[in-house]
């Protein structure tokens, strides 16, 4: 089983060498400290044409230390958690501060800005997983992937991750901040194969809870079906077009928002999304609130990484921006006040328009339907956007050809403004939940 | 200057309390009769980087990353786990853990150990860390904001960063083989953004490799550096949106070379090969770019980022042709697909660190020069993109289609450069952009040393290279009517 051997002893343990490391600082003059203190376990497996590739037992541990010496700041890390390399990256650390410069905006989060609540997130859920288990379920998604259609003709294999941690966050406010997580994952990738074409595609389930992860085969068959049907791609010529993005990529479009409108890009003025608070970003219909606090949910956190309490907020409520995401130095620089998020954004929901994905398709009616896109061609301070794209051309809403070796390009702002409607289609697998967004007009370059 | 086994030695074993008979027994666990090779890796690293920003040394930090990797191979199946606590206990639970993958029984030890020492050094055993001064490191950071500033009004903010690593490594195998390896690392990077009439634009610059710090303040790169990053941030201010579509593209030299790295070097890599999966398997001997065009990895560059006088599995680093005049010779491979695909390791071992498994990863991978003066190449063109800086691409080995984003480039028209160019992406297939090429300029540059490459979730520093080259038809995915 995938668990912290002891964790409560592990917890006690690490409480007090926080106590310890904090009080060593201010015994150095540092007027203020805090640190983080990671462990964790876990097991990966990959299997691949039908048997192990590879079994790796994970052990890891760090600690990350701040120190502030009035608004000067130093930092350290170790992965070695004796006294002695405590005290040397204690020392470390102020050998550091001693040469950064005088920064007003420097310190600790505001000391009422502490959580004081700890709502229970149930995010640790140990799976009763031994090698053999593993092994046994990744064959299980590779062998339903190969079976599903001959033209299946290679792997690239199948696996199961588990990891169990734990995570203490403690600071010179006497704030001190436990929690303990995991995650489990299963995957598989395969190739299909027919004439001159081969193409690779994947699927994958990710979760809290070992009894929430899609079974074996649903993966495997999801993979295999992928693979298959990108088969005998071509490109298309060069043309402007409504665009669908399925939801594993409408994800990244709400994070190109999550990044245009975080502290740090807001106050070195490098965002395309400059001073948008109260501006119409999006159409009217559209709305996106963060929710730290969902139960067993990827990115649920009661406390940020310097133990300010997270909010339930809006982030777009009608198509206006309601607020950015802030850690305390970002607040200070824009005179602001510390949203919780030192440790980025937790879980974003945008509501969808009452449509599900056929309604997208048809509604569309002829455009591209994205379900891939690699390169990184997002600038973030000007919008600009254009990279590699993979899907399906789709004429009268229905699926036509699979498409390759094309890009789509446009302007973030004009894409947000462009979103024509948002899919129930949610996919819950990452800290970003949303269905499929369809935009009403990019360019695709192709031949 | 002390042998780097004896620093290695000094480090892992006199330091933590271990010997030469505990190896052997960790050795004793870790070997069955069905093991094709095994390893310890062990790792000490450490690093230093600071940070300025608006003006202010912002941030500094310090880190000590210490380990070993224990690792046993049966033929296509690998066990692994490691250990940040280096000791004779986590020594033999790792090995224990690592040999669950076989089924037989332990069998054999290594009793007899053997020091392997590479024939050359690439670079010299000096902490990098110490080799400026604190103040020395931040009045570097300070002169490049100072001169990037004064370089143009339009500049708004500098971000300009200093990192170097020191790390030792020491590779035991389970032929006793003991190879040790010192590598410094640095790096220097300075990014500006710039505003003119409520337009913001960016671009950075840098460079790196494998010596001290002091490459830095003697060569005047601070200038060279803020210079470079504001030229290329005010040019994007004026630049117009790309066309889009399939055109002739010239690529500049030096780091356009990510090019190769993506649409070659990464589907050449000997796993992919040996299950199948890359586009180029199967391929060695057939013609797979224009005559004339030949393509190599080179692991043995002195001082160069991607350079190691070792790999990560204690093979000594080679040149690899991979391409030879248009013709396919060969792939890039770590110990294990050199074994099952019946040849030798090329060098080309590589993983981030001691918790993570090697993998054949490129080092150094460049475009042999060709006769052609760069200015003849872009006359040739009557109309297309010349584009000479990067941000970045990426690649999928199976389909062979990779992109990468032009962040400097311009319009040619008439065989002369025309206006700036923003917002170009290149998209192509693998298996067919070298044969598309037509012209190989003389003037093979490699880049400034700040490539960083991921595969499989791990980082290693890479360095590319090429000549001025001409590509007839690639697509360029801009927003503009070509």
């Amino acid at each position: 089983m995938i668990e912290l051997e002891n964790r409560f002893d592990v917890a006690t343990e690490f409480q007090a060498m926080a106590e310890r490391v904090l009080n060593a600082a201010k015994a150095k003059g540092a007027t203020a400290a805090e640190l983080e203190i990671d462990k964790g376990t876990g097991l990966s497996v990959e299997v691949r044409m039908g048997q192990v590739d590879k079994l790796q037992y994970h052990r890891d541990q760090g600690i990350n230390l701040t120190v502030y010496f009035g608004h000067r700041k130093g930092f350290a890390s170790t992965a070695d958690f004796s006294p002695q390399a405590l005290e040397d990256t204690l020392e470390a650390a102020c050998r550091i501060a001693r040469y950064t410069s005088e920064d007003d905006f420097n310190g600790l989060a505001e000391p009422e800005q502490m959580a004081s609540a700890f709502p229970k997130l149930d995010l640790y859920h140990p799976w009763e997983l031994d090698a053999p288990l593993a092994i046994e379920t990744a064959l299980q998604a590779e062998a339903v992937a190969r079976e599903h259609d001959k033209r299946i003709t290679n792997s690239e294999g199948a696996g199961v991750d588990s990891y169990a941690g734990l995570s203490l966050y403690a600071n010179s406010h006497h704030f001190m901040g436990i929690s303990h997580a995991t995650r489990h994952s299963l995957s598989c990738a395969v190739v299909a194969q027919d004439g001159d074409s081969m193409q690779r595609d994947y699927w994958y389930s990710v979760s809290r809870v070992p009894g929430h992860l899609e079974s074996a085969d649903t993966v495997g068959a999801e993979a295999a079906q992928r693979a298959v049907r990108r088969l005998h791609a071509r490109s298309l010529s060069t043309r402007e077009a409504p665009v669908l993005f399925v939801p594993q990529l409408a994800r990244g479009l709400i994070g190109n928002l999550a990044g245009a409108i975080s502290g740090g890009s807001q106050y070195r003025k490098a965002s395309f999304l400059l001073d948008s608070i109260g501006q119409q970003v999006f159409p009217d219909f559209v709305q996106l609130r963060e929710d730290p606090l969902i139960p067993q949910a990827l990115a649920s956190r009661s406390y940020d990484a310097e133990g300010v309490a997270t909010q339930q907020r809006d982030i777009v409520k009608d198509g206006i921006i309601q607020g950015y995401f802030l850690g305390s130095y970002s607040a200070r620089k824009l005179g602001m006040t510390s949203t919780g998020n030192a440790s980025g954004t937790s879980n974003l929901l945008l509501a969808d328009t009452g449509v599900t994905f056929i309604d997208l398709l048809q509604q569309m009616g002829t455009g591209l339907m994205v379900t891939e896109l690699i390169g990184s061609g997002v600038n973030g301070i000007t919008g600009d956007y254009s990279r590699g794209a993979v899907g399906y051309w789709v004429e009268n809403g229905m699926i036509v050809h699979p498409v390759e070796e094309v890009t789509i390009a446009g302007n973030l702002k004009d894409m947000f403004k462009g979103i024509v409607a948002i899919g129930d289609d949610v996919d819950e697998r990452g800290s970003i939940r949303t269905g499929s967004i369809l935009i009403d007009k990019m360019t695709i370059a192709g031949q | 200057m002390k042998p780097a086994i004896d620093l290695a030695r000094e480090a892992f074993f006199a330091s933590n309390g271990l010997d030469e008979a505990q190896l052997a027994q960790v050795f004793g666990q870790l070997l069955t009769k069905d093991t094709t090779l095994a390893d310890l890796y062990f790792q000490s690293a450490r690093y230093e980087s600071w940070g300025l920003e608006e003006g202010i040394i912002k941030s500094g930090s310090y880190s000590i990353e210490q380990g070993v990797g224990v690792r046993s191979v049966c033929g296509e199946q690998t066990g692994f786990a490691y250990s940040g606590e280096i000791s004779f206990p986590a020594l033999l639970e790792s090995a224990k853990a690592a040999r669950a993958i076989s089924s037989a029984g332990q069998s054999g030890t290594v009793n007899t150990w053997r020091v392997a020492t590479p024939s050359r050094a690439l670079y010299a055993q000096d902490d990098p860390l110490a080799s400026l001064s604190e103040s020395d490191k931040i009045a570097f950071l300070r002169e490049i904001d100072s001169i990037a500033r004064a370089t143009s009004p339009y500049v708004q903010q500098v971000m300009a960063s200093i990192v170097a690593a020191h790390e030792i490594i020491l590779i035991i195998d389970e032929t006793g083989r003991m190879t040790a390896d010192i590598r410094p690392l640095v790096r220097a990077n300075v990014s500006v953004i710039v505003e003119r009439k409520g337009q913001t634009e960016s671009a950075s610059s840098g460079g790196g490799g494998r010596f001290n710090l002091d490459f830095f303040t003697n060569g005047n790169k601070a200038q060279e550096y803020a210079e470079d990053a504001v030229r290329k941030a005010l040019i994007n201010l004026d630049a117009e949106a790309a066309p889009a579509g399939s055109m002739t593209v010239v690529l500049g030299n030096g780091w356009p070379g990510v090019l190769l790295h993506e649409a070659i070097g990464h589907g050449l890599e000997g796993d992919f090969n040996r299950k199948g999966t890359s586009a180029f398997a199967g391929r060695i001997g057939e013609q797979v770019a224009a005559k004339g065009i030949t393509v190599v990895d080179d692991g043995t560059l002195d001082q160069r980022r991607g350079s190691l006088s070792v790999d990560d599995e204690g093979t000594q680093t080679q040149c690899t042709t991979l391409i030879e005049d248009g013709i396919l010779k060969g792939y890039l491979y770590d110990r294990q697909n050199a074994a099952l695909m019946g040849t030798q390791s090329t060098g080309n071992g590589r993983r981030q660190s001691y918790s993570n498994l090697p993998m054949p990863r490129m080092t150094n991978t460049y475009m042999r020069p060709g006769e052609y003066d760069p200015a003849e190449i872009i006359a040739s063109v009557e109309k297309g993109i010349y584009a000479v800086n990067f941000s970045g691409g990426q690649v999928d080995i199976t389909s062979g289609k990779f992109v990468f984003s032009a962040s400097e480039a311009y319009q040619i028209e008439n065989g002369k450069l025309g206006k700036p160019l923003k917002n170009a992406t290149l998209i192509g297939n693998g298996p067919d952009v070298l044969t598309r090429v037509s012209m190989v300029g003389n003037d093979l540059q490699l880049d400034t040393g700040v490539g960083v490459c991921g595969k499989d979730g791990q980082s290693v520093p890479v360095g590319v290279g090429q000549p001025t080259l001409r590509i007839d038809g690639i697509t360029v995915g801009g927003t503009a009517a070509a």
